[in-house]
């Protein structure tokens, strides 16, 4: 082939407006991304570089010091004891209470008056402000019978149950129809086809969406403030007693003056971090294994 | 499947000379013979009447096909007879579709019952996420077998009779979206002869094959006529001249006043009489490819 040879066609794209656009909105996409990055950056650098020397097994394990003494780290036992404690029993209450909600608004509900009242319902319950949901329990529950890890629980579920719902109700909305109908052609039931099709089906996007609301529930002050009064104390019955929590802790400490509380708060900011994290690498481990056979 | 005996003496007359197997088709119209008949029947999807006014009767062991341009309801008529369209928000049925004399739409009829004797394969293949061989197990499972022997033996057989199980023998634990759209079609098919219904309505089902696959779907048909009675929607002319015993026409009525459209059954007949001799202007234009 002739060097000279003028091409055929011209395959090259044009120098155009089209091009220099491409090239503005990609200059922006990374402007965007490196927007979200570095103060994400920012937060987990410094939470690890505070807190990394200060967790060990002990500090997860040892007593929380009175709050008045100024020296000594001590540890937050009591507290990861009393958040795991209050979310998984939140998450027992919200989860399956959640995926019920939206199996019902998918598949049972329709366009019925009762599934779209629970449906607008819970898009306002997503807008209640955490604390308000504390006060809500306060008032029907703690007034009555007092501090609790249950009544954190269920202010922390009260949180949940919309997020649940509205994320299964999407995954669930993506299971193609045509499945649905080829399980009823077979003469199945309904709720057959919601146990055997529907269900498996969605079920990764379900157990992220789950996992993703007891991590951000984890993570909730708020609501605990006037629900478990966040004492110092271990306690391992969550259903009556005053209560504590990783992150009431990290506030309570972090505002004290003594830099022994001040480092106790940022081993806690790392607990919980680590907590979110975990619960995000179970939530892809649970996704991948369910969708194995539907990828 | 207690009358198997019977059917088969049947397919053994089939094969008889013609006109003699003609004879027998036109007294063929005792009552007990047709598996399903349509009176007047109209299907609404709310306020729009997709089809309206199909009257027709469904033969027992014959294959019969629905043929038509693209919209004119053939999917709707076949989903009516299994009543799939229940599933569809605000669709609604007029007139009577009896199944062996008992009325479809009856109060105390049980859709779920109803489709456990009518099979039905869409036109666009739907396996499920899970593996081929809970896909073809799955109805089987419904209906409560659960011995793994049984289950192993209806898979083998419905994957042979669907001319998969060559290509799937080695992977049954793998996944079926890992097929390709043509043996997904398969693997439906397979999926509907495993409960052994009584009717099979196949909506297309091979659109997505190619001619090879075709023509073992197309043997298959023949093969189990003479225990299944076998409803097809198609666009293929020829396959419906080459499978099917009595053939559909359904087309397109349009209101000039209200620009709506409604599909409507043509004709109906015995399929060498629609292709060969049909009564009516549009038949006629339809299946000598002038129109459609
Ligand atoms: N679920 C539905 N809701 C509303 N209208 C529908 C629905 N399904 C079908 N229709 C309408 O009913 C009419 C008949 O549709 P149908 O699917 O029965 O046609 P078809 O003959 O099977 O066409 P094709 O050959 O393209 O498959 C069309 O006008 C279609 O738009
Ligand atoms: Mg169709």
């Amino acid at each position: 082939m002739a060097v000279t040879a003028e091409p055929k066609v011209d395959l090259r794209e044009p120098a155009s407006w089209r091009r220099t656009k491409n090239r503005i909105v990609t200059a922006l996409m990374y402007f965007a991304l490196v927007l979200v990055i570095v103060p994400l950056g920012f937060v987990l650098f410094t939470v690890i570089s505070k807190g990394a020397s200060i967790i060990s097994g002990q500090f997860l394990t040892a007593a929380i010091p009175p709050q008045v003494l100024p020296g000594g780290i001590g540890g937050m036992g009591p507290a990861v004891v009393g958040t795991l404690e209050i979310t998984g029993l939140a998450t027992l209450m919200a989860v399956p209470l959640g995926v019920l909600g939206a199996v019902y608004l998918n598949e049972y509900g329709g366009r019925n008056l009762l599934a779209r009242l629970i449906g607008f319902f819970s898009d306002v319950m997503t807008g209640v402000p955490s604390i308000v949901m504390g006060l809500f329990i306060y008032a029907i529950w703690v007034v009555h019978f007092g501090f609790s890890g249950l009544a954190g629980a269920f202010a922390l579920a009260c949180l949940m149950l919309p997020v649940v719902i509205r994320s299964s109700d999407e995954m669930l909305k993506l299971v193609p129809n045509a499945l649905r109908e080829g399980s009823y052609a077979l003469g199945a039931t309904r709720a057959r086809v919601t146990l055997t099709v529907v269900l498996p089906t969605a079920i990764g996007g379900i157990v992220s969406g789950a996992l993703l609301a007891v991590a951000r529930a984890a993570g909730e002050t708020a609501p605990l403030l006037f629900t478990i009064l966040t004492v110092t104390a271990t306690n391992t019955n969550v259903f009556s007693g005053a209560n504590t929590s990783l992150p009431s802790q990290i506030f309570s400490n972090a505002i004290l003056p003594y830099s022994g509380a001040q480092s106790r708060a940022w081993g806690a900011a790392l607990t919980l971090i680590a907590i979110a994290f975990i619960l995000m690498i179970v939530a892809r481990v649970i996704t991948a294994r369910f969708t194995r056979l539907g990828r | 499947m207690e009358q198997q005996p019977e059917q088969n003496v049947t397919e053994r007359q089939r094969t008889e000379p013609v006109v003699q197997q003609q004879e027998r088709q036109e007294d063929q119209t005792a009552p007990e013979a047709r598996v399903f008949e349509t009176k007047n029947v109209s299907l609404w999807y709310s306020a729009f009447r997709a089809v309206t006014d199909v009257s027709l009767s469904v033969h027992e062991n014959e294959i019969t096909a629905f043929i038509g341009p693209s919209g004119c309801g053939k999917t709707t008529v076949l989903r009516t007879l299994n009543r799939m369209n229940d599933l569809v928000v605000g669709a609604r049925v007029e007139g009577d579709v009896w199944y062996r004399g008992e009325s479809l739409y009856a109060k105390d009829v049980s859709a779920i019952a109803v489709r456990r004797r009518i099979g039905m394969v869409f036109q666009k293949p739907n396996p499920f996420p899970k593996s081929i061989y809970d896909n073809v197990a799955y109805g089987p499972r419904i209906n409560g077998i659960h011995n793994r022997g049984k289950l192993e033996e209806i898979v083998e057989r419905s994957l042979r009779q669907a001319a998969l199980w060559d290509e799937v023998k080695n992977r049954l634990k793998a996944s079926a979206l890992g097929l390709s759209g043509g043996q997904a079609q398969r693997l439906c098919i397979a999926r509907t002869l495993a409960v052994e219904p009584d009717v099979v309505l196949m909506d297309e089902p091979c659109s997505a094959l190619d001619p090879i696959a075709t023509a073992a779907i197309e043997d298959l048909m023949h093969e189990i006529k003479s225990r299944y009675t076998i409803v097809i929607v198609t666009h293929n002319m020829q396959q419906a001249t080459r499978v099917s015993d009595r053939t559909a026409f359904f087309s397109v009525l349009r209101d000039e006043k209200s620009d709506t459209r409604t599909g409507v059954l043509v004709e109906y007949g015995r399929t060498e009489q629609i292709f060969q001799d049909p009564q009516d202007s549009r038949t006629k234009a339809y299946v000598t490819g002038r129109m459609g």
